[in-house]
Parts: C-alpha cells; sequence; structure tokens
C-alpha cells in the first residue's frame, strides 16, 4: 500500500468528523432563524392576546334626575352636559357602603374607567325613558382592575391595582359581577391617554390614507419610469446615470428619506405637518425604486416575439407597449407593487421626521388632516410607561401584522394566478 | 383643498374635451366616407384635444402656486404704511407673522394695533382676489387649450405621432423623479448641513469626543454652547452594527449554505420562506422586541451572573438588529452560491473532497466576491437602521465598546432631535441633517462598491 494512501485512511475520520461539523453548524443556523420566527411571533401573541377584551363591571345604575341635573330628558342640550359619572359613584357607593374614608373613595370611583360616563350618556340619548328608573348596568372597568382581574393569581401582587381596592374586585369577581367582554372600541376608536378606551382604528384610516396617497403615485410613475427605461430609453450614459440613481435610492436609510421630506416638502413647499399626505409623498419617493426595479424585471419577462408580432403587424412603438406589453407584464408590476406597499405600511422613521407622532385621537376623514399611522401608533404605545399599553401595543402590532401577512399572500396569490411562464 | 377642486375639475374638462374630440373626429371624417380615411384613430384625436386642455392648465397651476405667496407677501410690505414698516429681517417676519394670525382668525383684531388688522384685512383680500384670478385663469386656460385642440381635428392632423411624443415625454419624466429624488435628498441634507457648519467647524464635529446638543436657555447656564463632537455617536453605531454583523453573518452565511447544498428540496421550500418572514415584519415590532423582551431577558441574565447590564445595552438593539439582517444576508448569499457552475462542484468532489471540504474551498472562494458584496449591503442597512436603535438603545453619547452599556446612534440621534418642535436656524436641529449627510454618504458609499462587486461577480458566470 502505497504512503499516500495510508496518509489519506488516517486522515479519513477527521475529514468525516469535520464534515459532520459543518453540517451540525448549518442546522443550528437554520434552527436559530427559525427559532428567532417563533420566539417573535410567539412573544408578540402572548402579549397581545388580553387586549381583544376588556373587563366589565356590573353595577345598579340609578338614572336619578336630581343627580343628572336634568329634569327633561328629551332636552339634548341638558342630556349632553349632565354629569354622568356622578351615576357610576353613587353605584359604586351602593355597592360599597363601607367605604368612608375620602381617600378610600377615591380609590373606589377610580374602579370604574374615566370614559364609561359617555357610554350611559349615549343609553340616555337613545332611551329618555330609562331617567328616574334603576338599571343593571355593564360599566367598563378601569385598565388597572383590567390587568388585576386578567392576571394570574400569584400574578396579582404585582399589579399596579392599589391595595385598599383589591378585596373590593375580590368581592365584584366572587359575585360574578365582573365580566370580560370582546374589546370593541380597539377597533372603532383612537389614541387615548387610558389604555381602556384607546384604540387602533384612527391609525389604521390613517394608514389608509398615506397608502391610497402612496399608491395613486408610486404605481404610475414607477410603471411609467420602467417602461420608459426597459422599451425608449437610449442606451447612454444619462439613462445609466438614471439606473445608478435608481439602485441606489434603493439602498439609502429610509430616515434620509424623512430628512428630504421634512427639507422640500414642509420647509420648503409649506405643506402641513403630520398630515398623510405628506406621509404618502415621502413613502412614495422611498417605494418608487422598489416598484421600478419590480416592474422592468417584469417588463424584461415579456419575451421579445410578443413585440416583434405587434411591430411587424404596423404598430407604432407606444401601441406595441401599451396594447402588449404592459398588458402581460402587469401581474407581475402588481406583485411588486403590493409588495412595495407592505413595506412603506410598515415603514416608521421617515413618518416621524415629518410630525406624524402626533397625539390624535380624532380619527381623520381625508388625506389632509391629522393623523397617525399603524406603525407610529405602535411606536407611540410602545414608549408608554403604563403596563396595560404593553397588552395593547402587540395587540396593534398584531393588526398591522395580519394586514402585512394578507398583503404578502395577495402577491403570491397573483403571482401564482395569474404570471405566465413563457 | 382648492387646489385639489381645481384638479378634480380639470379632469372633468378633460373628459369633455375628449369626448368632443371623438364626436369631431367622425364628424370630419363623415364626408370623407367614414374613419378610416382620417390619419390616426379617432383615440387619439379625442386624446390630443384632452391633453391640450389638461396639460397647459396643469403647468399654469405649479407655477402659480410657486409664485403666488411671495407675491402677495411683497405686495402687502410694501403696502404697509410707513408708521409699521419693519426695521429688520426679524421684525419682518414676526410683523409678517402676526398680520398672518389676525388673518387667519387666530389673534383677535382688538388686541393688535390698528394699522395691523387693516393690513390683516387687506391680506385676507388680497388672497380672495388671488384665488378668484387663479379660477379664472385656471379654468379660461383649460377651456382655450382644450377647444384649440377640439379645432385642430383635420383628417390630415397626425394625431398619433403627436400624442406619443406627449406620452414619450411623461414617460421620461417619470424616470427623471429618480433623480430629482436623490438632487432633492442631497440638496436638503447639504444646504442645512452648510448652514450647521457655519456654526460649528467640521473638524470638531468629526473628531470631538463630547457630545450634547442640548443647548441651554441663559448663556451662564451649564451646557450652554452645546458640544457638537459627533465620535460617540460614530462608535455606538459602529458598536451596534458589529454586534448585529456578528449575529448575522454567520448564521445568514450557514444557513443560506445549509439549504443550498444539502438541504432536501421539501425542508428548502419550507424553511426558506418563514426564514423570509423575519425580512417582512416592520422595523418598528422589532424594536418592540427589543426593548419589552430580549433587553430585560439579557439584563436578567447579566445580573444573575454579576455583571451590571444596562437597561438600553448594546448587546439587545445588536442582536435584534442581527436577527433582521439574517434573512436579507441568507438570500443574497443563496443567489450567489447557487449561481456558482455544478461543473465546479462536480470537479471537485470527483478529486475525493468531502461535501463541506468542496464548500470551504471550492464554492465560497468561487461566490466570496458575491457574498462579501451582499454583507457590505447588510452593512449599510444595520448603520441606517432606525427603529430597533430609536426603542431599545439609549439617548446618552457614551465613548465605549462594552456591549453592555447603553450606546446611542447616529439615526437615534437624529430622530431626538428633529422629532417634537424645532427652530430651523439653531445648531440642535441642523446637527440632525448634518448627521444625515454623515448618513447618506457613508450608506452610499458602501452601496457603490457592494453593487460594484456584485455587478462583476454575476457577469463572471453568466
Amino acid at each position: 500500500m502505497s504512503n499516500t494512501t495510508e496518509q489519506v485512511r488516517k486522515s479519513l475520520k477527521a475529514r468525516y468528523r469535520s464534515e459532520k461539523r459543518f453540517r451540525a453548524f448549518g442546522i443550528s443556523a437554520v434552527a436559530f432563524g427559525l427559532l428567532a420566527v417563533v420566539v417573535l411571533f410567539t412573544d408578540i401573541i402572548s402579549k397581545g392576546t388580553s387586549a381583544f377584551v376588556e373587563t366589565y363591571i356590573q353595577l345598579d345604575i340609578h338614572w336619578d334626575p336630581a343627580e343628572l341635573g336634568i329634569d327633561d330628558p328629551t332636552d339634548p342640550e341638558q342630556v349632553n352636559y349632565a354629569d354622568y359619572d356622578a351615576l357610576i359613584k353613587a353605584a359604586l357607593r351602593e355597592r360599597f357602603p363601607d367605604v368612608e374614608d375620602r381617600l378610600e373613595r377615591r380609590a373606589l370611583y377610580q374602579l370604574a374607567s374615566s370614559g364609561a360616563g359617555f357610554r350611559l350618556r349615549d343609553q340616555l340619548q337613545e332611551n329618555p325613558d330609562l331617567l328616574g328608573t334603576i338599571q343593571t348596568r355593564w360599566i367598563l372597568a378601569d385598565d388597572d382592575v383590567d390587568m388585576f382581574i386578567k392576571a394570574d393569581a400569584e400574578d396579582r401582587q404585582n399589579t399596579r391595582l392599589p391595595e385598599v381596592a383589591r378585596p373590593w374586585v375580590e368581592a365584584l369577581e366572587r359575585d360574578g359581577h365582573t365580566d370580560i367582554q370582546w374589546n370593541a372600541s380597539f377597533f372603532s376608536k383612537g389614541d387615548s391617554r387610558e389604555p381602556e378606551q384607546a384604540g387602533v382604528w384612527a391609525a389604521v384610516t390613517g394608514s389608509f390614507f398615506t397608502m391610497l396617497v402612496t399608491l395613486a403615485l408610486a404605481f404610475p410613475i414607477g410603471v411609467a419610469a420602467a417602461v420608459y427605461l426597459e422599451e425608449f430609453a437610449p442606451k447612454n450614459r444619462y439613462t445609466d446615470f438614471i439606473e445608478v440613481n435608481i439602485n441606489n435610492l434603493a439602498a439609502v436609510p429610509s430616515i434620509i428619506f424623512g430628512l428630504l421630506g421634512l427639507a422640500i416638502f414642509i420647509n420648503l413647499f409649506g405643506l402641513p405637518r403630520s398630515v398623510p399626505l405628506v406621509g404618502g409623498l415621502v413613502l412614495t419617493l422611498m417605494t418608487l425604486p422598489t416598484i421600478i426595479i419590480s416592474a422592468r424585471a417584469a417588463i424584461k419577462s415579456v419575451p421579445p416575439s410578443i413585440r416583434e408580432a405587434a411591430l411587424g403587424m404596423g404598430a407604432s412603438r407606444m401601441q406595441m407597449v401599451m396594447h402588449h406589453v404592459l398588458p402581460l407584464a402587469m401581474p407581475g408590476m402588481l406583485t411588486g407593487a403590493i409588495i412595495g406597499m407592505a413595506q412603506a405600511l410598515g415603514e416608521t422613521a421617515p413618518l416621524l421626521m415629518i410630525g406624524m407622532v402626533a397625539f390624535i385621537v380624532d380619527i381623520p376623514g381625508g388625506p389632509l388632516d391629522a393623523s397617525t399611522v399603524l406603525p407610529v401608533q405602535i411606536y407611540l404605545w410602545a414608549d408608554s410607561p403604563e403596563a396595560s399599553f404593553v397588552a395593547l401595543t402587540s395587540a396593534a402590532i398584531m393588526v398591522l401584522l395580519a394586514f402585512l401577512i394578507s398583503m404578502n399572500t395577495l402577491a403570491v396569490l397573483l403571482r401564482k394566478r395569474l404570471e405566465r411562464r413563457w | 383643498m382648492q387646489a385639489g377642486n381645481l384638479v378634480l375639475l380639470l379632469i372633468a374638462l378633460g373628459a369633455v374635451f375628449y369626448f368632443f374630440g371623438w364626436r369631431r373626429s367622425y364628424a370630419v371624417s363623415a364626408p370623407l366616407g367614414g374613419v378610416r380615411h382620417l390619419h390616426s384613430l379617432p383615440g387619439y384625436y379625442a386624446s390630443l384635444a384632452a391633453v391640450w386642455c389638461v396639460l397647459p392648465a396643469l403647468a399654469l397651476l405649479a407655477f402659480w402656486l410657486m409664485i403666488d405667496d411671495a407675491v402677495i407677501r411683497t405686495n402687502l410690505m410694501a403696502s404697509l404704511p410707513s408708521s409699521i414698516q419693519p426695521q429688520s429681517q426679524v421684525d419682518h417676519e414676526l410683523l409678517l407673522n402676526q398680520i398672518r394670525n389676525v388673518a387667519g382668525g387666530a389673534l383677535n383684531p382688538a388686541f393688535v394695533p390698528a394699522e395691523v388688522a387693516a393690513a390683516a384685512e387687506q391680506l385676507n383680500a388680497m388672497q380672495a382676489k388671488n384665488q378668484l384670478m387663479l379660477n379664472i385663469a385656471f379654468i379660461s386656460i383649460a377651456v382655450l387649450g382644450g377647444v384649440w385642440g377640439w379645432s385642430r381635428v383635420q383628417p390630415r392632423l397626425r394625431a398619433r405621432q403627436q400624442v406619443e411624443s406627449v406620452m414619450k415625454w411623461l414617460l421620461m419624466a417619470s424616470a427623471m423623479v429618480a433623480i430629482l429624488t436623490t438632487l432633492g435628498i442631497v440638496l436638503s441634507v447639504l444646504f442645512e448641513s452648510i448652514r450647521f457648519f457655519q456654526k460649528v467647524s467640521p473638524v470638531e464635529f468629526l473628531f470631538g469626543l463630547q457630545w450634547s446638543p442640548q443647548i441651554a436657555l441663559r448663556p451662564d447656564q451649564v451646557g450652554a454652547t452645546g458640544a457638537f463632537g459627533a465620535v460617540p455617536l460614530f462608535a455606538g453605531t459602529l458598536l451596534i452594527s458589529f454586534i448585529a454583523m456578528c449575529v448575522a453573518v454567520p448564521v445568514g452565511l450557514m444557513s443560506a449554505i445549509y439549504l443550498a447544498e444539502y438541504a432536501h428540496k421539501n425542508v428548502r421550500a419550507w424553511a426558506k420562506p418563514i426564514l423570509e418572514i423575519l425580512a417582512g415584519v416592520p422595523t418598528v415590532v422589532y424594536g418592540f422586541f427589543a426593548a419589552l423582551t430580549v433587553a430585560p431577558a439579557i439584563r436578567g441574565l447579566g445580573e444573575s451572573m454579576g455583571l451590571t447590564v444596562a437597561s438600553e445595552s448594546a448587546l439587545a438593539a445588536g442582536l435584534v438588529m442581527g436577527i433582521m439582517i439574517i434573512p436579507f444576508i441568507s438570500s443574497l448569499a443563496d443567489d450567489v452560491i447557487t449561481a456558482v457552475p455544478r461543473a465546479m462542484r462536480d470537479g471537485s468532489l470527483a478529486l475525493g473532497a468531502t461535501q463541506s471540504e468542496t464548500i470551504k474551498r471550492v464554492v465560497i472562494p468561487a461566490a466570496l466576491p458575491g457574498i462579501m458584496g451582499g454583507i457590505l449591503l447588510a452593512v449599510s442597512r444595520a448603520i441606517g437602521e432606525t427603529m430597533i436603535v430609536v426603542m431599545a438603545a439609549g439617548l446618552a453619547a457614551n465613548l465605549t465598546a462594552n456591549p453592555l452599556e447603553a450606546v446611542t446612534t447616529i439615526t437615534v440621534q437624529i430622530v431626538t432631535l428633529l422629532v417634537g418642535d424645532q427652530e430651523f436656524d439653531s445648531a440642535k436641529t441642523l446637527a440632525a441633517f448634518a448627521l444625515g449627510l454623515m448618513l447618506f454618504i457613508v450608506t452610499l458609499a458602501l452601496n457603490v462598491i457592494a453593487l460594484k462587486i456584485v455587478r462583476k461577480y454575476r457577469e463572471q458566470y453568466e
């Protein structure tokens, strides 16, 4: 046996070991990536699901005309401005008559959400006959009570609910006078300082208007630019320059686009701050490179025989593009546009620059109303000190991810259904 | 919004002229014996009439909106009585703001001098007149243009060529938006940066070790001048990016190699899209994850080992940023690894090399330029990443290499300096633009180099 073969045989064991080691590295790298996905999603879902429900307390509300200061329930003025919180306070006093200390009373009143009175007002507006009657009502609880009820028995010590209020809430719970119900206001209200009253709807509408502006500008401009570069542009230095520009813009940090928006749209053009129009403009510039690049790929994939056939039948170049190339490339372009939109929907940093971080309670009615967007709302809530906002933030993240996942699924389906292989 | 209404009106007018152009093209072709005697199809004549209606009016609107504010302001200032004529530039702005506030109803006219109240009324009158004139000019230009386009509809008119050349110009203008964007970015950051460097010397900015942009209100307080030495920010950015790359490069590269070379087809079909979910998750979500889950976990772990860990440690932000970048590196590396020709692998395997030896000695060296390009792109992303560091990294500018301490980054400072109320002549606000300029230059350089490497590599095997 020759010397070399001997050497190889000796080293074989070590080589196989290193092969195994390398493979194990590979597997653990993939496993780490997959683990990161799983941990990220379980973390957010486990934190967020509790925000989709909220706690209510059952109280006997006496619609006392004297307490409300209403003598005529059909007078909208009086009904509007009456003090409904007083009814809740009275009902709480009734329920816990032993509480007499002033400080304790204040803690007692804080069991109910500060917004609960408005719901009573709405009920009275709907049904004026309630005045003077005693009705059993479910009253929205304060977020501290909410956290306490939702917490496990051993975690309850650590919640923010004051020591003195705990026996009251436990008594309510024992009697079955607390209930956890679907949090409808989360999907219908705007931001609020009170976690139990805050909702994502204003942010969702703001995102909608911003995306509307982005789509209306970015898609036509992106497709037009792609058509020009693929079909009409002469091969020269200027065209090369445009190409280099587009490729570089695709990799410019998004925050730089925010600086651009602040300096050009707000300071130079004098457009208002915090509005979806400016947000949409900034996001348009940011997503244009993505859309142009994917639209060019889609145009490139249309075979030259289609073009030659159209030209051979006497079509002009423009007719060839408009009647044949564009319709055939459309599915690919739409897929690219949806992916670009998904990117824009999750973008936060440039919108911070143009002032979309304001505290907005009202639901915006158009692209010129001050508003916030979903990712910025997440950022704002994540910054809030109150513990209940953590659940709220996670819930808002789940809403955002739901939108993103459905957009990406739509893109995949579109590609599968409409894409043609030549 | 007035301009929005005008544009809507213009769209309606364009549709009307499209219709009339269509009708006329049929009418003029009727005596000749049908549309086939026209030079172009009726749709082109109709489009030409609509184009003549829409484009000149839009150009007028853009021009008008650009200058009307300045014209009104000059006229207003010239018409003021000499008693309240401003002496300096600052007074000028103050007076103008006051007049605007009164005119807008934000300020009660009873609280200001009679001349100012009169000027405010005049401003309102001027604005109303301006709006009226704009409306009249806009509508008449649109209608006149449309009528002109309509009247030109003749059988011999080369309508298709004209419409197509307009369309071609529009397509070209769209492609120019990319250049305009770059130009806008460069000009906006450069312009404000120059103003910043007039107040703070570039040497101090680039090499100074102190960063405290909060300028005290009174000159005798501590920190009255502020300090704009950006080295701690650069160091912090590099530290966090380095941690991120330490996570992302090995994991991204190894998972790309495993999925491309070893994994069964089905495993690859499942694992690759799941990994790419990480690329689609918004950065604000990562920021939340880093600040509320990873940072406390690291802190707890460190404390159980007897280490002091800042609650906004660089490690937490860097780790999560690394997770974000994994799919970026793995998909770029996957592209270049699969592009390495099969024959090179077969040659190595035929010589008796094991699979891992083939990968390490043949595939990776062949793919190395592409992988390096991908890593450079990833570094540029890590440097420019904002939300993760805003939410999970600190604000204090510490000059340290300890990953357990809190550091701040360029992007964090840009956000903190610009969010909230700003005055546009203070060094504090302008500093954000100077940081933006640095960020833009660095990421641009990285991108240009990376794209060049990637492109050069691609040509090699194609």
